[in-house]
Parts: C-alpha cells; sequence; structure tokens
C-alpha cells in the first residue's frame, strides 16, 4: 500500500503541493487528472523519491520513502515509472534496454536477464524488435519498451506520468492498449493522464488535482457524472 | 668548399630512422598525457558539474588560466620555475606535466558538456530503474554522453598531439626538435619539414579514421 500523509512540495517558493493525503491498495488503478502545473506529476516523483518533500510523509509498503535511512534504490525496484519523454537508453539494443538494470541492479545472471527481457518485449508486442535501437523505433514502441523496461523489474507499483502526451496521436492507442493490458492483470497503478476516457473505463478511482490540492476522489462514476466539486466539473467541461 | 663539407651533409636512410624514432616520442608524450588528462579531465568535468559554486571557486579558474595561457609561455615558465620549488624535472617529464594538465583543461568542459547532454530527464528514468547515483554514472551518463562529446574530445586529442611539438623548445627531442636538428645539419628544410608533415599525418591519420569509424557505428 502507498499511505501519503499531508504531503508538501515546494519548488523554491513555489508551493506546489499542499498538504495531500491519498492511500492506493493494491490492486488498484488509480488516474490523476488536473490541469498542466496543478501538482500531479510532482506527486509521482515525491512518491519514488526523485522528488525531495518539505513536508508530511510517503510510506511505500510500510518503509517511509524519505527517511534517511531508507535504502532508495532498492524501493525503487518495487516502483516501476514510466515518464512522458519515454527516455530509452539509446545507446542500447531494446534487449540491452531492459536488461541493464536486471544485471547491474538485481545482479541476475546474463542468461536469466535475458529471458526476462524476452518475455517483456514480448508481453508489450515488441517481441520481434529484441536487437533494434531506440532510434529505429516509433515514439509508441519506444514508450511500450519503457513499459517492458519497468516491468521487468518486477514492481508491485507502476507509476505512468502522461505517459501518451508526447506520442503522435495514432501511437496513443498501442500504449494505452498495454497499460490496459496491465490493469486487467492485477497491477497497482497510478495514471497522471489526460486520457479522459482511459481515466474512465480503467480506473477503478480518479483524483481531481486543482492547483496543488486533492479536490477531489472518487469512482469514475462519481467523478464524471456527478461531481462534487465546482472546478472538477469545469475542468471536464473544458476537456471534453 | 671542402670545408663546407665538412658541416653540413646530405639527407640519409638513417635520418628517416632518426626521425622515425623522434615521432615515437612524440606519439608517446601525447599518449600519456592525453590518456591521463583524459581521465582527469573527466573528473574535473564531473566537479564543475556537480559541484556548482565550489568548483567556481576552485578549479574553474585554474582550468581557465591553463586553457587561456598559450601552451609555450607554460611550458617555459614550468620548466624553468619548478626548479625554484624544489621539482628537478627533465624537459620529458616538465612537458608532460603541462601537457597533461592542458589536455585536463580541455576536456573538463568537453566532460562537463557531456553531462550535460545526457539530460536529468534521462537520468531519473535510469534513477527510477533503481539504479545508485554511480551506476546511472557508469551506465546510462557515461556511455551516452561520451558518444555527444567524443568528435570534441577527438579535437582535443588530435591538438595536444601536435601541440607536443612545443615540448621542443625545452630541448625534449621529440618530431620537430628532430627536424629543427636534421634542418641545421642538411640545411634541406623542405625535404626534412615535408617528411616530419607526414610523420605528423600518419600519427593523426588513424586516430581520426578509428573516431569516424566509431562515430559511424554508433549512429546506427
Amino acid at each position: 500500500m502507498i499511505s501519503i500523509r499531508d504531503l508538501h512540495k515546494y519548488f523554491g517558493s513555489l508551493h506546489v503541493l499542499k498538504g495531500i493525503n491519498l492511500d492506493v491498495e493494491k490492486g488498484e488503478v488509480l488516474s490523476v487528472i488536473g490541469a498542466s502545473g496543478s501538482g500531479k506529476s510532482t506527486l509521482l516523483y515525491c512518491i519514488n523519491g526523485l522528488e525531495p518533500i518539505q513536508g508530511g510523509s510517503v510510506t511505500v509498503d510500510g518503509t517511509d520513502v524519505h527517511a534517511k535511512g531508507t535504502d532508495i534504490n532498492k524501493l525503487r525496484t518495487k516502483l516501476g515509472m514510466v515518464f512522458q519523454q519515454w527516455n530509452s537508453f539509446p545507446h542500447l539494443t531494446a534487449q540491452q534496454n531492459v536488461e541493464l538494470a536486471l544485471k547491474i541492479v538485481k545482479k541476475l545472471p546474463r542468461d536469466q536477464a535475458r529471458e526476462i527481457a524476452f518475455r517483456q518485449l514480448r508481453h508489450v508486442g515488441l517481441g520481434d524488435k529484441l536487437d533494434v535501437y531506440p532510434s529505429a523505433l516509433s515514439g509508441g514502441q519506444q514508450q511500450r519498451l519503457a513499459i517492458a523496461r519497468a516491468l521487468a523489474m518486477e514492481p508491485t507499483y507502476m507509476l505512468f506520468d502522461e505517459a501518451t502526451s508526447a506520442l503522435d496521436p495514432e501511437l496513443v492507442g498501442e500504449v494505452l492498449d498495454t497499460m490496459r493490458l496491465l490493469a486487467e492483470e492485477g497491477m497497482t497503478m497510478i495514471c497522471v493522464t489526460h486520457e479522459m476516457g482511459f481515466a474512465r473505463d480503467v480506473s477503478d478511482r480518479v483524483a481531481y488535482f486543482h492547483k496543488g490540492v486533492m479536490e477531489e476522489i472518487g469512482p469514475p462514476s462519481q467523478i464524471f457524472g456527478n461531481a462534487l466539486s465546482e472546478h472538477t466539473r469545469k475542468f471536464l467541461a473544458n476537456v471534453r | 668548399m671542402e670545408t663546407t663539407q665538412s658541416f653540413f651533409s646530405g639527407f640519409t636512410p638513417y635520418d628517416l630512422l632518426f626521425l622515425g624514432e623522434a615521432a615515437l616520442r612524440t606519439l608517446w608524450i601525447s599518449v600519456l598525457s592525453i590518456s591521463i588528462g583524459t581521465v582527469l579531465g573527466a573528473i574535473f568535468g564531473w566537479i564543475l558539474y556537480e559541484g556548482r559554486w565550489i568548483a567556481t571557486l576552485t578549479i574553474a579558474p585554474v582550468l581557465d588560466i591553463f586553457r587561456s595561457v598559450p601552451l609555450i609561455i607554460q611550458l617555459v615558465l614550468f620548466y624553468n620555475f619548478a626548479p625554484i620549488v624544489g621539482l628537478n624535472l627533465d624537459p620529458f617529464a616538465s612537458g608532460l606535466v603541462i601537457l597533461t594538465i592542458y589536455t585536463a583543461a580541455l576536456v573538463a568542459n568537453v566532460a562537463r558538456g557531456g553531462i550535460e547532454a545526457v539530460g536529468l530527464p534521462m537520468r531519473r528514468a535510469a534513477r527510477s530503474l533503481g539504479m545508485s547515483y554511480w551506476q546511472d554514472l557508469r551506465h546510462v551518463v557515461l556511455p551516452i554522453g561520451g558518444r555527444a562529446v567524443f568528435p570534441s574530445w577527438v579535437g582535443v586529442a588530435l591538438g595536444v598531439m601536435k601541440d607536443s611539438a612545443l615540448v621542443s623548445v625545452l630541448g625534449y627531442v621529440e618530431l620537430l626538435k628532430a627536424s629543427q636538428i636534421l634542418i641545421t645539419r642538411t640545411q634541406e628544410p623542405f625535404l626534412i619539414l615535408t617528411v616530419a608533415g607526414a610523420f605528423y599525418f600518419a600519427l593523426s591519420y588513424p586516430l581520426s579514421r578509428y573516431a569516424s569509424h566509431l562515430e559511424n557505428r554508433w549512429a546506427q
């Protein structure tokens, strides 16, 4: 379980997250929606410790992410992350991209890493691209490669930071399909997204962020059908 | 006529051997200073990138001096002032020290550029997979940033190789000094400088060929 308690985050004097309280249970799919600059991506970075926090706490399976003694590198293997810019390692083939962390972080032997890489790449539909360099892959394929790379570490949770925002429209579908597949398999997911269709159809709960505050959280039927907050309704009216 | 013949004698095959030997000395001092200087420069570049104000106060100005003052002045100053502080270095060692620092100063900026070229998002992706700071630096930043600035580094290396000719002012008999000696004896500057130039070319060309071969392979 991921527990966020009274989380405060500042960039300099800018108060980006203003006291967030949130629990995400295992197996749950949570979509986080909201305007740009509402703090939703920052929330993900605070969950896996890529951004330090200034107040409150984030706990993952009982471990305080931001505590001094925490082995953050070990904890991060539990928290797979997929970024807006897919960030595939350009000097490595698809297979080597997936193998790298298995070899140096998990210290798996070569053939075991190879086998996991193959399995995960096939999982996201890239089984025929093992020896291809990222430069020869489309944006959608690179994003699926990034998903495979994160999945290979066998994370308990997957964090998606606007995974489809940088893609050409015709490539969004293949990535969303992969994310749907993961959700169906029972992966715990926090998806920061602008894809309202995905948020409505796939998530168990949807959270709406407004100016650093979690304005509203509830099942998709509530958020999209009968939102309690005026801000939520306004936002959804504008994006649709 | 007979007296002049005893002073000057023509270019002999043996002189080619002499030049070849000198070319090896050029190669030796270049390879050493470029290798050590590159390692030091990479470390300095990392400090420049990470250290921010600490680096600005310490190594950055020193590196600026070594990059800005003409190499020949650095060599003469160091060779003549080192004994005052108790360092008795021969021309080779003095040349090596200065060429190494000079290389390091140039490589430091190249290396910092390489780290910057990788970018924060890429490094966060690496860290998000559980890599430590050093694993990210070794397995992500080094190969990606290294490739990005490799052509600049080759430029530095070739430059230092040619600049090593300046060590001749200290009396180290490398390619240029050897040429001067032969010119004095044979009075055939065109021939000898052409041969020396050919030697320099023979030293540089393999490196630039190998570099473009690597770049082609990486471009895939």
